[in-house]
Protein backbone atom coordinates (compact mmCIF):
# COMPACT_ATOMS: atom_id res chain seq x y z
CA UNK A 1 0.00 0.00 0.00
CA UNK A 2 1.68 3.21 -1.17
CA UNK A 3 1.13 6.41 1.23
CA UNK A 4 -1.39 8.68 -0.72
CA UNK A 5 -0.04 11.73 -1.15
CA UNK A 6 -1.54 14.40 0.64
CA UNK A 7 -3.50 16.68 -1.86
CA UNK A 8 -3.18 19.62 0.66
CA UNK A 9 0.39 19.61 1.43
CA UNK A 10 1.64 23.31 0.97
CA UNK A 11 -1.65 24.60 -0.79
CA UNK A 12 -2.76 26.32 2.49
CA UNK A 13 -4.26 30.17 1.47
CA UNK A 14 -3.13 29.60 -1.85
CA UNK A 15 -5.96 30.88 -4.66
CA UNK A 16 -6.30 28.27 -6.70
CA UNK A 17 -6.77 25.67 -3.78
CA UNK A 18 -9.69 23.73 -5.24
CA UNK A 19 -12.35 24.11 -2.42
CA UNK A 20 -14.92 21.28 -3.57
CA UNK A 21 -11.89 18.47 -3.29
CA UNK A 22 -10.23 19.28 -0.14
CA UNK A 23 -12.23 21.36 1.76
CA UNK A 24 -14.13 19.45 3.08
CA UNK A 25 -12.48 15.78 4.06
CA UNK A 26 -15.88 14.78 5.40
CA UNK A 27 -18.94 14.64 3.61
CA UNK A 28 -21.93 12.52 4.20
CA UNK A 29 -22.03 11.93 0.19
CA UNK A 30 -18.57 10.78 0.72
CA UNK A 31 -20.00 7.20 2.11
CA UNK A 32 -22.16 6.72 -0.56
CA UNK A 33 -19.21 5.65 -3.08
CA UNK A 34 -18.31 3.84 -0.27
CA UNK A 35 -21.12 2.02 0.46
CA UNK A 36 -21.47 -0.66 -2.08
CA UNK A 37 -18.42 -1.82 -1.27
CA UNK A 38 -18.29 -1.60 2.55
CA UNK A 39 -21.74 -3.41 3.11
CA UNK A 40 -20.80 -6.45 0.82
CA UNK A 41 -17.34 -6.63 2.71
CA UNK A 42 -18.77 -6.26 5.92
CA UNK A 43 -21.76 -8.41 5.46
CA UNK A 44 -20.06 -11.53 3.70
CA UNK A 45 -16.34 -11.11 5.22
CA UNK A 46 -16.33 -9.23 8.25
CA UNK A 47 -19.37 -10.56 9.91
CA UNK A 48 -18.55 -14.32 8.94
CA UNK A 49 -15.15 -13.98 10.48
CA UNK A 50 -17.02 -12.44 13.53
CA UNK A 51 -19.43 -15.32 13.58
CA UNK A 52 -16.96 -18.05 13.59
CA UNK A 53 -14.57 -16.76 16.54
CA UNK A 54 -18.44 -16.93 18.53
CA UNK A 55 -18.53 -20.30 17.43
CA UNK A 56 -15.44 -21.48 18.39
CA UNK A 57 -16.41 -20.79 21.97
CA UNK A 58 -19.30 -23.12 21.72
CA UNK A 59 -20.17 -26.76 21.47
CA UNK A 60 -22.78 -26.95 18.48
CA UNK A 61 -23.64 -29.70 16.08
CA UNK A 62 -25.61 -26.88 13.44
CA UNK A 63 -28.91 -28.05 14.59
CA UNK A 64 -29.62 -27.87 18.26
CA UNK A 65 -29.00 -24.57 20.30
CA UNK A 66 -25.30 -24.43 20.83
CA UNK A 67 -24.04 -24.58 24.18
CA UNK A 68 -21.40 -22.51 25.56
CA UNK A 69 -17.95 -24.42 26.47
CA UNK A 70 -15.37 -21.36 26.73
CA UNK A 71 -11.78 -22.55 25.63
CA UNK A 72 -12.59 -26.35 25.55
CA UNK A 73 -12.86 -26.60 21.69
CA UNK A 74 -9.04 -24.35 21.51
CA UNK A 75 -7.61 -26.99 24.28
CA UNK A 76 -8.93 -29.48 22.01
CA UNK A 77 -7.26 -28.08 19.23
CA UNK A 78 -3.91 -27.95 21.07
CA UNK A 79 -4.50 -31.47 22.61
CA UNK A 80 -5.78 -33.72 20.47
CA UNK A 81 -3.01 -36.34 18.98
CA UNK A 82 -4.86 -36.17 15.93
CA UNK A 83 -5.25 -32.15 15.14
CA UNK A 84 -1.59 -31.75 16.11
CA UNK A 85 -0.83 -34.63 13.12
CA UNK A 86 -3.11 -32.40 11.05
CA UNK A 87 -1.63 -29.13 11.68
CA UNK A 88 2.05 -31.14 11.69
CA UNK A 89 1.26 -32.18 7.87
CA UNK A 90 0.25 -28.74 7.39
CA UNK A 91 3.84 -27.34 8.29
CA UNK A 92 5.21 -30.24 5.92
CA UNK A 93 3.09 -28.63 3.57
CA UNK A 94 5.42 -25.47 4.25
CA UNK A 95 8.47 -27.13 3.13
CA UNK A 96 6.80 -28.58 -0.12
CA UNK A 97 4.82 -25.28 -0.89
CA UNK A 98 7.45 -22.85 0.22
CA UNK A 99 10.71 -23.67 0.78
CA UNK A 100 11.08 -25.92 -1.79
CA UNK A 101 9.96 -23.55 -4.51
CA UNK A 102 11.90 -20.87 -2.84
CA UNK A 103 15.31 -22.34 -3.32
CA UNK A 104 15.09 -23.50 -6.34
CA UNK A 105 14.37 -20.55 -7.54
CA UNK A 106 17.56 -19.20 -5.63
CA UNK A 107 19.70 -22.13 -7.54
CA UNK A 108 18.08 -20.36 -10.68
CA UNK A 109 18.79 -17.33 -10.06
CA UNK A 110 22.16 -17.76 -9.03
CA UNK A 111 23.01 -19.42 -12.39
CA UNK A 112 21.35 -16.42 -14.44
CA UNK A 113 22.74 -13.75 -12.69
CA UNK A 114 25.58 -13.87 -15.11
CA UNK A 115 23.92 -13.89 -18.22
CA UNK A 116 21.14 -11.97 -20.71
CA UNK A 117 18.50 -14.39 -21.23
CA UNK A 118 16.84 -14.79 -24.32
CA UNK A 119 13.65 -15.36 -24.75
CA UNK A 120 12.73 -14.38 -21.30
CA UNK A 121 8.79 -13.39 -22.09
CA UNK A 122 8.03 -17.40 -23.52
CA UNK A 123 9.88 -18.72 -20.55
CA UNK A 124 7.75 -16.40 -18.18
CA UNK A 125 4.77 -17.28 -19.55
CA UNK A 126 5.79 -21.00 -19.56
CA UNK A 127 6.85 -21.02 -15.65
CA UNK A 128 3.75 -18.88 -14.63
CA UNK A 129 1.26 -21.84 -16.13
CA UNK A 130 0.26 -23.71 -12.94
CA UNK A 131 -0.18 -20.18 -11.29
CA UNK A 132 -3.07 -19.89 -13.32
CA UNK A 133 -4.60 -22.97 -13.77
CA UNK A 134 -7.89 -23.95 -11.40
CA UNK A 135 -6.28 -26.50 -8.46
CA UNK A 136 -9.31 -29.02 -9.46
CA UNK A 137 -7.69 -29.03 -13.03
CA UNK A 138 -3.98 -29.81 -11.46
CA UNK A 139 -5.14 -32.31 -9.38
CA UNK A 140 -6.84 -34.61 -12.22
CA UNK A 141 -3.54 -34.16 -14.21
CA UNK A 142 -1.46 -35.05 -11.24
CA UNK A 143 -3.93 -38.19 -10.45
CA UNK A 144 -2.92 -39.07 -13.86
CA UNK A 145 0.67 -38.73 -13.78
CA UNK A 146 1.28 -40.41 -10.10
CA UNK A 147 -1.26 -43.61 -11.38
CA UNK A 148 -0.16 -47.02 -11.34
CA UNK A 149 0.11 -46.98 -14.76
CA UNK A 150 0.64 -43.23 -15.19
CA UNK A 151 3.94 -41.59 -16.42
CA UNK A 152 6.12 -41.97 -13.31
CA UNK A 153 5.77 -45.62 -12.94
CA UNK A 154 6.41 -45.90 -16.80
CA UNK A 155 9.30 -43.94 -16.51
CA UNK A 156 10.76 -46.05 -13.64
CA UNK A 157 10.32 -49.28 -14.95
CA UNK A 158 11.94 -47.73 -18.61
CA UNK A 159 14.79 -47.24 -16.33
CA UNK A 160 14.70 -50.68 -14.60
CA UNK A 161 13.64 -49.48 -11.25
CA UNK A 162 10.02 -50.84 -11.73
CA UNK A 163 10.13 -52.38 -8.41
CA UNK A 164 9.87 -49.09 -7.02
CA UNK A 165 6.29 -48.02 -9.00
CA UNK A 166 3.16 -47.95 -6.91
CA UNK A 167 0.15 -46.09 -6.79
CA UNK A 168 1.89 -43.15 -5.70
CA UNK A 169 -1.01 -41.62 -3.67
CA UNK A 170 -2.69 -44.40 -2.37
CA UNK A 171 0.69 -45.63 -0.28
CA UNK A 172 1.14 -44.58 3.26
CA UNK A 173 4.95 -44.05 2.46
CA UNK A 174 4.44 -41.47 -0.59
CA UNK A 175 1.15 -40.18 -0.49
CA UNK A 176 2.09 -36.67 1.57
CA UNK A 177 5.16 -36.45 -0.12
CA UNK A 178 3.53 -36.43 -3.52
CA UNK A 179 0.90 -34.36 -2.49
CA UNK A 180 3.37 -31.82 -1.01
CA UNK A 181 5.73 -32.18 -4.64
CA UNK A 182 2.00 -30.85 -6.75
CA UNK A 183 2.57 -27.59 -4.35
CA UNK A 184 6.09 -27.49 -5.58
CA UNK A 185 5.56 -27.77 -8.95
CA UNK A 186 2.49 -24.87 -8.58
CA UNK A 187 5.20 -22.68 -6.91
CA UNK A 188 8.62 -23.25 -8.43
CA UNK A 189 7.34 -20.81 -11.68
CA UNK A 190 6.19 -18.73 -9.45
CA UNK A 191 9.58 -18.05 -7.49
CA UNK A 192 11.77 -18.52 -10.77
CA UNK A 193 9.54 -15.49 -12.58
CA UNK A 194 9.92 -13.29 -9.34
CA UNK A 195 13.81 -13.81 -8.63
CA UNK A 196 14.76 -13.32 -12.39
CA UNK A 197 12.85 -10.10 -12.51
CA UNK A 198 14.21 -9.34 -8.95
CA UNK A 199 18.34 -10.00 -9.88
CA UNK A 200 17.80 -8.14 -13.57
CA UNK A 201 16.80 -4.73 -11.03
CA UNK A 202 20.15 -5.21 -9.25
CA UNK A 203 22.99 -2.93 -9.41
CA UNK A 204 25.37 -4.69 -12.37
CA UNK A 205 28.39 -2.78 -10.39
CA UNK A 206 27.69 -4.54 -7.74
CA UNK A 207 28.32 -7.85 -9.62
CA UNK A 208 31.62 -5.88 -10.98
CA UNK A 209 33.19 -4.38 -7.74
CA UNK A 210 32.61 -8.34 -6.24
CA UNK A 211 34.65 -9.80 -9.01
CA UNK A 212 37.31 -6.86 -8.70
CA UNK A 213 37.62 -7.76 -4.59
CA UNK A 214 38.49 -11.40 -5.94
CA UNK A 215 35.20 -13.11 -5.06
CA UNK A 216 34.03 -16.38 -6.81
CA UNK A 217 30.42 -17.32 -8.19
CA UNK A 218 28.82 -18.27 -4.24
CA UNK A 219 30.66 -15.52 -2.61
CA UNK A 220 29.08 -13.23 -5.14
CA UNK A 221 25.68 -14.74 -4.74
CA UNK A 222 25.99 -14.55 -0.99
CA UNK A 223 27.41 -10.70 -1.12
CA UNK A 224 25.16 -9.29 -3.82
CA UNK A 225 22.05 -11.36 -5.16
CA UNK A 226 20.56 -13.12 -2.16
CA UNK A 227 20.73 -9.57 -0.27
CA UNK A 228 19.60 -7.89 -3.77
CA UNK A 229 16.56 -10.47 -3.68
CA UNK A 230 14.94 -9.82 0.20
CA UNK A 231 11.88 -8.04 -1.34
CA UNK A 232 11.23 -11.03 -3.67
CA UNK A 233 11.90 -13.83 -1.43
CA UNK A 234 9.37 -12.12 0.96
CA UNK A 235 6.78 -12.11 -1.50
CA UNK A 236 7.42 -15.53 -2.80
CA UNK A 237 7.51 -16.86 1.01
CA UNK A 238 4.28 -14.74 2.06
CA UNK A 239 2.63 -16.23 -0.98
CA UNK A 240 3.87 -19.75 -0.71
CA UNK A 241 3.46 -20.07 3.31
CA UNK A 242 -0.38 -19.13 2.46
CA UNK A 243 -0.78 -21.09 -0.19
CA UNK A 244 0.54 -24.25 1.56
CA UNK A 245 -1.45 -23.69 4.62
CA UNK A 246 -5.16 -23.55 2.99
CA UNK A 247 -3.87 -26.73 1.08
CA UNK A 248 -7.95 -27.80 0.61
CA UNK A 249 -8.59 -27.95 -2.84
CA UNK A 250 -5.51 -30.44 -4.17
CA UNK A 251 -5.81 -32.68 -0.76
CA UNK A 252 -9.80 -32.95 -1.39
CA UNK A 253 -9.18 -33.84 -5.51
CA UNK A 254 -6.28 -36.14 -5.24
CA UNK A 255 -6.65 -38.55 -1.84
CA UNK A 256 -9.35 -36.68 0.50
CA UNK A 257 -6.63 -37.12 3.75
CA UNK A 258 -6.05 -40.10 2.81
CA UNK A 259 -4.92 -43.35 2.63
CA UNK A 260 -6.31 -43.39 6.42
CA UNK A 261 -5.03 -39.87 7.82
CA UNK A 262 -1.65 -39.51 6.12
CA UNK A 263 -2.62 -36.26 4.23
CA UNK A 264 -5.02 -34.77 6.57
CA UNK A 265 -4.34 -31.01 6.57
CA UNK A 266 -5.79 -28.17 8.34
CA UNK A 267 -8.51 -26.96 6.13
CA UNK A 268 -9.80 -30.26 5.54
CA UNK A 269 -10.16 -31.29 8.78
CA UNK A 270 -12.24 -27.55 9.36
CA UNK A 271 -14.25 -28.52 6.37
CA UNK A 272 -14.82 -32.71 7.76
CA UNK A 273 -15.36 -30.86 11.41
CA UNK A 274 -18.10 -28.35 10.36
CA UNK A 275 -20.21 -30.34 7.23
CA UNK A 276 -19.56 -33.65 7.70
CA UNK A 277 -19.42 -34.61 11.43
CA UNK A 278 -21.09 -31.41 12.31
CA UNK A 279 -18.55 -30.48 15.40
CA UNK A 280 -19.25 -27.11 14.22
CA UNK A 281 -17.61 -25.64 17.27
CA UNK A 282 -14.54 -27.53 17.18
CA UNK A 283 -13.87 -26.47 13.36
CA UNK A 284 -14.67 -22.86 14.25
CA UNK A 285 -11.29 -23.06 16.65
CA UNK A 286 -9.40 -25.05 14.23
CA UNK A 287 -9.99 -22.15 11.71
CA UNK A 288 -9.39 -19.60 14.11
CA UNK A 289 -5.89 -21.20 14.87
CA UNK A 290 -5.31 -21.64 11.41
CA UNK A 291 -5.98 -17.93 11.06
CA UNK A 292 -4.02 -16.52 13.52
CA UNK A 293 -1.15 -18.97 12.45
CA UNK A 294 -0.87 -17.27 8.85
CA UNK A 295 -1.02 -14.22 10.00
CA UNK A 296 2.18 -14.69 12.20
CA UNK A 297 4.17 -16.66 9.73
CA UNK A 298 3.09 -14.07 6.91
CA UNK A 299 4.22 -11.25 9.58
CA UNK A 300 6.89 -12.70 10.73
CA UNK A 301 8.38 -13.34 7.21
CA UNK A 302 7.91 -9.65 6.33
CA UNK A 303 9.33 -8.60 9.26
CA UNK A 304 12.15 -10.71 9.19
CA UNK A 305 12.94 -9.62 5.42
CA UNK A 306 12.64 -6.21 6.30
CA UNK A 307 14.65 -5.44 9.37
CA UNK A 308 18.08 -6.69 8.08
CA UNK A 309 18.46 -3.19 6.69
CA UNK B 1 31.23 -10.68 -19.42
CA UNK B 2 29.21 -13.61 -20.08
CA UNK B 3 30.98 -17.01 -21.30
CA UNK B 4 29.65 -19.54 -23.57
CA UNK B 5 29.24 -22.57 -21.13
CA UNK B 6 27.45 -20.32 -18.87
CA UNK B 7 24.95 -19.14 -21.49
CA UNK B 8 23.95 -22.56 -22.54
CA UNK B 9 24.05 -24.06 -18.89
CA UNK B 10 21.75 -21.15 -18.00
CA UNK B 11 19.39 -21.35 -20.60
CA UNK B 12 19.46 -25.69 -20.46
CA UNK B 13 18.17 -25.36 -16.73
CA UNK B 14 15.28 -22.71 -17.96
CA UNK B 15 14.28 -25.11 -21.06
CA UNK B 16 13.95 -27.55 -18.31
CA UNK B 17 12.04 -26.63 -15.79
CA UNK B 18 10.00 -24.63 -18.79
CA UNK B 19 9.13 -28.42 -19.63
CA UNK B 20 8.05 -29.60 -15.79
CA UNK B 21 5.86 -26.59 -15.78
CA UNK B 22 4.36 -27.43 -18.88
CA UNK B 23 4.56 -31.57 -18.46
CA UNK B 24 1.50 -32.27 -16.45
CA UNK B 25 -0.57 -30.04 -18.77
CA UNK B 26 0.35 -31.28 -21.92
CA UNK B 27 0.48 -34.61 -20.67
CA UNK B 28 -3.74 -34.02 -19.82
CA UNK B 29 -4.22 -32.92 -23.06
CA UNK B 30 -2.50 -35.80 -25.18
CA UNK B 31 -4.80 -38.07 -22.69
CA UNK B 32 -7.59 -36.05 -23.80
CA UNK B 33 -7.41 -36.88 -27.12
CA UNK B 34 -6.35 -40.71 -26.95
CA UNK B 35 -9.06 -43.03 -27.98
CA UNK B 36 -10.76 -43.88 -24.23
CA UNK B 37 -10.95 -47.84 -24.69
CA UNK B 38 -14.36 -49.66 -26.43
CA UNK B 39 -13.98 -46.29 -29.03
CA UNK B 40 -13.58 -47.13 -32.42
CA UNK B 41 -11.54 -44.04 -33.05
CA UNK B 42 -8.07 -44.32 -34.25
CA UNK B 43 -5.10 -41.85 -33.85
CA UNK B 44 -6.67 -38.67 -32.28
CA UNK B 45 -9.80 -37.78 -31.68
CA UNK B 46 -12.24 -35.08 -30.01
CA UNK B 47 -14.85 -37.68 -28.87
CA UNK B 48 -13.97 -37.39 -25.67
CA UNK B 49 -14.20 -33.73 -25.32
CA UNK B 50 -17.82 -34.44 -26.77
CA UNK B 51 -18.63 -37.14 -24.33
CA UNK B 52 -17.17 -34.57 -21.34
CA UNK B 53 -19.32 -31.61 -22.79
CA UNK B 54 -22.60 -33.84 -22.99
CA UNK B 55 -22.23 -36.18 -20.01
CA UNK B 56 -20.67 -34.60 -17.36
CA UNK B 57 -23.18 -31.37 -18.69
CA UNK B 58 -19.95 -28.90 -18.77
CA UNK B 59 -21.81 -27.20 -21.62
CA UNK B 60 -24.53 -25.82 -18.41
CA UNK B 61 -21.20 -25.55 -16.04
CA UNK B 62 -18.54 -23.68 -18.10
CA UNK B 63 -21.80 -21.10 -18.53
CA UNK B 64 -22.35 -20.90 -14.70
CA UNK B 65 -19.23 -19.98 -13.92
CA UNK B 66 -18.67 -17.47 -16.69
CA UNK B 67 -21.93 -16.16 -15.02
CA UNK B 68 -20.27 -16.14 -11.52
CA UNK B 69 -16.93 -14.36 -12.65
CA UNK B 70 -18.57 -11.77 -14.66
CA UNK B 71 -21.06 -10.65 -11.88
CA UNK B 72 -18.10 -10.94 -9.82
CA UNK B 73 -15.84 -9.27 -11.47
CA UNK B 74 -18.31 -6.23 -12.87
CA UNK B 75 -19.76 -5.53 -9.12
CA UNK B 76 -16.39 -5.61 -7.85
CA UNK B 77 -14.80 -3.17 -10.70
CA UNK B 78 -17.33 -0.99 -9.86
CA UNK B 79 -17.55 -0.86 -6.50
CA UNK B 80 -13.76 -0.58 -6.22
CA UNK B 81 -13.36 2.38 -8.47
CA UNK B 82 -16.12 4.26 -6.50
CA UNK B 83 -14.28 3.07 -3.15
CA UNK B 84 -10.58 3.97 -4.50
CA UNK B 85 -11.90 7.57 -5.80
CA UNK B 86 -13.64 8.88 -2.72
CA UNK B 87 -10.27 6.86 -0.71
CA UNK B 88 -7.09 8.10 -2.36
CA UNK B 89 -8.64 11.31 -4.28
CA UNK B 90 -11.81 12.95 -1.91
CA UNK B 91 -9.77 11.73 0.86
CA UNK B 92 -12.21 10.64 2.76
CA UNK B 93 -11.52 11.55 6.32
CA UNK B 94 -11.63 7.98 8.17
CA UNK B 95 -9.52 6.31 4.95
CA UNK B 96 -7.06 5.30 7.29
CA UNK B 97 -9.17 3.46 9.21
CA UNK B 98 -10.94 1.76 6.20
CA UNK B 99 -7.74 0.97 5.26
CA UNK B 100 -6.73 -0.93 7.96
CA UNK B 101 -10.77 -2.54 7.67
CA UNK B 102 -9.12 -3.63 4.21
CA UNK B 103 -6.56 -5.11 5.27
CA UNK B 104 -7.52 -7.56 7.16
CA UNK B 105 -9.95 -8.88 4.47
CA UNK B 106 -6.59 -9.24 1.91
CA UNK B 107 -4.76 -11.95 4.17
CA UNK B 108 -7.90 -13.73 5.55
CA UNK B 109 -8.15 -17.36 4.00
CA UNK B 110 -11.72 -18.73 3.06
CA UNK B 111 -11.96 -20.94 6.34
CA UNK B 112 -12.08 -18.52 8.71
CA UNK B 113 -15.81 -17.78 7.14
CA UNK B 114 -17.15 -20.46 5.69
CA UNK B 115 -19.16 -21.96 8.54
CA UNK B 116 -20.98 -18.52 9.10
CA UNK B 117 -21.71 -18.10 4.90
CA UNK B 118 -23.03 -21.93 5.16
CA UNK B 119 -25.47 -21.17 7.97
CA UNK B 120 -26.12 -17.40 6.41
CA UNK B 121 -27.50 -18.68 2.80
CA UNK B 122 -29.21 -21.83 4.23
CA UNK B 123 -31.17 -19.73 6.63
CA UNK B 124 -32.15 -17.42 3.56
CA UNK B 125 -32.88 -19.98 1.33
CA UNK B 126 -29.68 -18.49 -0.99
CA UNK B 127 -27.68 -21.99 -0.49
CA UNK B 128 -27.45 -23.48 -3.80
CA UNK B 129 -28.25 -20.64 -6.13
CA UNK B 130 -26.10 -18.05 -8.31
CA UNK B 131 -25.75 -15.97 -4.96
CA UNK B 132 -24.76 -17.96 -2.53
CA UNK B 133 -20.92 -17.63 -4.78
CA UNK B 134 -21.26 -14.35 -6.19
CA UNK B 135 -21.88 -12.20 -2.59
CA UNK B 136 -18.74 -13.82 -1.10
CA UNK B 137 -16.45 -13.50 -3.37
CA UNK B 138 -17.59 -9.82 -4.18
CA UNK B 139 -16.84 -9.83 -0.51
CA UNK B 140 -12.95 -11.27 -0.73
CA UNK B 141 -12.13 -9.99 -3.94
CA UNK B 142 -13.25 -5.81 -2.48
CA UNK B 143 -10.12 -5.41 -0.57
CA UNK B 144 -7.45 -6.37 -2.99
CA UNK B 145 -9.03 -3.99 -5.40
CA UNK B 146 -9.81 -1.22 -3.56
CA UNK B 147 -6.41 -0.64 -2.46
CA UNK B 148 -5.40 -1.50 -6.49
CA UNK B 149 -8.16 1.57 -7.53
CA UNK B 150 -6.87 3.50 -4.49
CA UNK B 151 -2.95 3.70 -5.32
CA UNK B 152 -3.84 3.98 -9.19
CA UNK B 153 -5.94 7.16 -8.46
CA UNK B 154 -3.79 8.27 -6.31
CA UNK B 155 -0.49 8.14 -9.03
CA UNK B 156 -2.48 10.83 -11.11
CA UNK B 157 -1.54 14.43 -10.77
CA UNK B 158 -3.93 16.14 -8.21
CA UNK B 159 -3.87 19.02 -11.58
CA UNK B 160 -6.26 16.88 -13.16
CA UNK B 161 -9.24 17.33 -10.44
CA UNK B 162 -8.09 20.85 -9.40
CA UNK B 163 -9.04 22.06 -13.42
CA UNK B 164 -11.73 20.30 -13.39
CA UNK B 165 -13.42 21.37 -9.79
CA UNK B 166 -12.58 25.12 -11.33
CA UNK B 167 -14.11 24.42 -14.65
CA UNK B 168 -17.11 23.75 -12.17
CA UNK B 169 -17.41 20.01 -12.65
CA UNK B 170 -18.86 18.06 -9.71
CA UNK B 171 -17.32 15.51 -7.77
CA UNK B 172 -19.45 12.56 -9.94
CA UNK B 173 -18.40 14.06 -12.81
CA UNK B 174 -14.92 14.44 -12.12
CA UNK B 175 -14.60 10.57 -11.81
CA UNK B 176 -17.28 10.16 -14.66
CA UNK B 177 -15.29 11.99 -17.02
CA UNK B 178 -11.64 11.87 -15.95
CA UNK B 179 -10.66 9.26 -13.01
CA UNK B 180 -13.05 6.19 -14.64
CA UNK B 181 -11.83 6.84 -18.05
CA UNK B 182 -7.95 7.09 -17.09
CA UNK B 183 -8.61 4.53 -14.75
CA UNK B 184 -9.69 1.96 -17.54
CA UNK B 185 -6.13 0.22 -17.91
CA UNK B 186 -5.73 -0.49 -14.28
CA UNK B 187 -9.51 -1.76 -14.08
CA UNK B 188 -9.12 -4.30 -16.92
CA UNK B 189 -5.99 -5.78 -15.14
CA UNK B 190 -7.74 -6.23 -12.03
CA UNK B 191 -10.21 -7.62 -13.58
CA UNK B 192 -8.62 -10.47 -14.79
CA UNK B 193 -7.19 -11.28 -11.95
CA UNK B 194 -10.31 -11.08 -10.46
CA UNK B 195 -11.60 -13.41 -13.34
CA UNK B 196 -8.84 -15.96 -12.29
CA UNK B 197 -9.47 -16.15 -8.55
CA UNK B 198 -13.42 -16.29 -9.17
CA UNK B 199 -12.79 -18.79 -12.11
CA UNK B 200 -11.00 -21.14 -10.12
CA UNK B 201 -12.26 -21.11 -6.15
CA UNK B 202 -13.38 -23.85 -5.25
CA UNK B 203 -14.09 -24.53 -1.16
CA UNK B 204 -16.51 -22.06 -1.63
CA UNK B 205 -18.46 -23.78 -4.32
CA UNK B 206 -18.18 -26.69 -2.86
CA UNK B 207 -19.87 -25.78 0.24
CA UNK B 208 -22.30 -23.18 -0.79
CA UNK B 209 -23.57 -24.82 -3.78
CA UNK B 210 -23.15 -28.95 -3.17
CA UNK B 211 -26.36 -30.08 -4.42
CA UNK B 212 -27.51 -28.17 -7.32
CA UNK B 213 -26.02 -28.86 -11.01
CA UNK B 214 -28.15 -26.48 -12.44
CA UNK B 215 -25.69 -23.47 -10.79
CA UNK B 216 -22.50 -25.74 -9.95
CA UNK B 217 -19.29 -23.74 -11.70
CA UNK B 218 -17.11 -25.83 -13.69
CA UNK B 219 -14.36 -27.12 -11.14
CA UNK B 220 -16.93 -28.41 -9.17
CA UNK B 221 -18.82 -30.12 -11.84
CA UNK B 222 -14.95 -31.23 -12.92
CA UNK B 223 -14.48 -32.40 -9.24
CA UNK B 224 -17.61 -34.26 -9.06
CA UNK B 225 -17.09 -35.63 -12.79
CA UNK B 226 -14.04 -36.86 -11.71
CA UNK B 227 -14.65 -38.33 -8.48
CA UNK B 228 -16.71 -41.34 -10.59
CA UNK B 229 -13.61 -43.01 -11.81
CA UNK B 230 -15.71 -46.74 -11.80
CA UNK B 231 -18.07 -44.79 -14.41
CA UNK B 232 -16.10 -42.17 -16.68
CA UNK B 233 -13.08 -43.38 -18.41
CA UNK B 234 -9.73 -41.57 -17.68
CA UNK B 235 -10.01 -39.97 -21.17
CA UNK B 236 -12.97 -38.50 -20.30
CA UNK B 237 -12.20 -36.94 -17.37
CA UNK B 238 -9.10 -35.43 -18.71
CA UNK B 239 -10.95 -34.13 -21.57
CA UNK B 240 -13.10 -32.06 -18.97
CA UNK B 241 -10.06 -31.11 -17.12
CA UNK B 242 -8.78 -29.31 -20.71
CA UNK B 243 -12.29 -27.83 -21.16
CA UNK B 244 -12.59 -26.23 -17.37
CA UNK B 245 -8.83 -25.22 -17.90
CA UNK B 246 -9.47 -23.19 -21.60
CA UNK B 247 -11.20 -20.41 -20.91
CA UNK B 248 -8.41 -19.28 -18.86
CA UNK B 249 -5.77 -20.30 -20.48
CA UNK B 250 -6.98 -18.86 -23.65
CA UNK B 251 -6.91 -16.04 -21.73
CA UNK B 252 -3.98 -15.92 -19.97
CA UNK B 253 -2.27 -16.21 -23.38
CA UNK B 254 -4.02 -13.58 -24.93
CA UNK B 255 -4.08 -10.94 -22.02
CA UNK B 256 -0.33 -12.64 -20.47
CA UNK B 257 0.86 -9.07 -19.59
CA UNK B 258 -2.03 -8.32 -17.86
CA UNK B 259 -2.00 -11.81 -15.57
CA UNK B 260 1.52 -11.26 -15.20
CA UNK B 261 1.67 -7.82 -13.78
CA UNK B 262 -1.42 -8.37 -12.00
CA UNK B 263 -0.43 -11.60 -9.98
CA UNK B 264 2.91 -9.93 -9.15
CA UNK B 265 1.68 -6.73 -8.51
CA UNK B 266 -1.24 -8.13 -6.32
CA UNK B 267 1.17 -9.92 -4.56
CA UNK B 268 3.69 -6.75 -4.17
CA UNK B 269 0.23 -5.36 -2.32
Amino acid sequence: MTEVPSRNAGGHGQAEKPVRLSGEPFAWRHLLYLAPGLALYALFCLWPVIQTIQFSFHRWDGITDARWVGLRNYIQVFTSAQTLTVFGNGLIMIIFYAVLPVLIGLLIVAIMTRIRIRLLSVFRTVLFLPQILATVVVAVAWRWIYAYDGPINALLSAVGLGSLSRAWLGDFDTALISVGLIGTWINFGLCMVLFIGGAQKIDTQLYEAARLDGAGPFQEFMAVTLPGLRGEISIALVLTVTNALRNFDIVWNTTSGGPGTSTLVPSYLIYEGAFITRNVGFAAAASVVLTVLILVLTGVITRLMRSED
Amino acid sequence: MESRKEVIAGHLVLIFGALIALHPFVSIILQALTPAPGSTATGWTLENFIGAWTRGGFSQSLVNSAIVAFAVVFVTAVAAVLAGYVLSVLKFRWRVAVFALLMIGLVLPSEARIIPLYNFFSSTGLLNTYWALILPQIASSLPLATFWMANYFAQLPNSLAEAASLDGAGEFEILRYIYAPLGLSAVLTLSCLIFLYTWNEFMLALVLMPDNVAVQTAPLSLSFFAGNERTTEPEVIAAAAVLVALPVVLAYFFLQRRFMSGLLEGAVK
